[in-house]
């Protein structure tokens, strides 16, 4: 008996690190949801399809993706292939985070696949890099995705709610950037650590530039 | 096709993007470079995501944009604080305030 509250004890105190580790990342995140809302209801959609969308998809870049071509009237494979390619980055996550839930059940590996966000990634692979050895290290990974996932719920609604109260003056994208760039401080030296947003960066313009030749 | 199905297209698309590799991934088959490459996945991926929102106005390259001076404080904060919290911080406020005040 004492084992087992000492196990849920432990359980509960990764999941909560997971939550506190992820919390500065959904500063950004939380006006990006915001902004998404608005956005999506400025070009028409409903308050449904706002939320709706996010609890779907929940993949904040797809989403303004298949907002911004749908909206510019892009035909289905254009939109498909656009949100293939903003998501190739999600099979390097998945490769790097298999070996640390390869021994888990379907379940685990299905909801924990759910939750796999940028944010989510760069914190929990931190983690994980250093506590594979413990059992319970995947309840990290569960804790800082769902806090983006209820933060990017939430924000929507605040959104849908509020209305315009984030600036179209302000770059949507600039949020999200700016996460990320403390968490590369230690590899700035690194430029052939680059190459990869050249890949990215081509493809993204090949869709968008193929789009634009068809209509 | 209506915006639903196109949504739900999608939302498979995305979770299938993130789950076929993390669960059917054989890991004991890694080679030692595919290891170290992995190891790389952050500080490579992650600037894919920073430098087209700084840099890239649509498809055109522009340094002379608020969001360039604005990562400028960022990075001098992330490069001496190494604080998530603290970068986050600066480059929001410094961002707005150059957006708001020039």
């Amino acid at each position: 008996m004492y084992q087992s509250i000492s196990t849920s004890m432990k359980r509960r105190q990764i999941f909560l690190q997971g939550i506190k580790d992820v919390l500065p990342l959904n500063i950004p995140v939380a006006l990006f949801g915001m902004f998404y809302s608005v956005l999506c209801i400025e070009l028409g959609f409903s308050a449904y399809f706002a939320m709706g969308t996010s609890l779907i998809i929940f993949a904040g870049g797809s989403q303004l993706i298949f907002i911004t071509l749908l909206t510019a009237g892009a035909v289905p494979w254009v939109i498909f292939g656009s949100v293939i390619m903003n998501n190739t980055r999600n099979f390097l996550y998945g490769a790097v985070f298999s070996k640390y839930i390869e021994k888990k059940s379907r379940i685990w590996k299905i909801v924990l696949s759910f939750f796999l966000t940028d944010q989510c990634f760069a914190v929990s692979n931190n983690y994980l890099k250093k506590n594979y050895k413990s059992k319970f290290a995947h309840y990290h990974m569960l804790g800082s995705g769902m806090t983006v996932w209820a933060i990017w719920q939430l924000s929507n609604l605040v959104g849908i709610w509020l209305g315009d109260i984030v600036s179209d003056q302000l770059s949507l994208n600039f949020f999200v950037a700016i996460t990320f760039l403390a968490l590369i401080a230690k590899d700035l030296g690194k430029l052939y650590h680059f190459l990869l947003f050249y890949y990215q960066q081509h493809a993204r313009s090949f869709f968008i530039t193929y789009h634009l030749k068809l209509t | 096709m209506s915006i639903w199905t196109y949504t739900i297209i999608i939302g498979i698309l995305t979770f299938l993007s993130r789950y076929v590799v993390t669960a059917y991934a054989n890991t004991k088959t890694y080679s030692q470079i595919t290891k170290k490459v992995l190891s790389y996945v952050p500080s490579a991926v992650f600037p894919s995501l920073i430098f087209p929102a700084v840099f890239y106005n649509n498809t055109n390259f522009e340094i002379y944009t608020y969001e360039v001076l604005a990562f400028l404080f960022a990075l001098i904060a992330a490069y001496f604080s190494k604080n998530i919290l603290v970068t986050v911080t600066v480059g929001l406020l410094s961002y707005i305030a150059i957006v708001f005040i020039i």
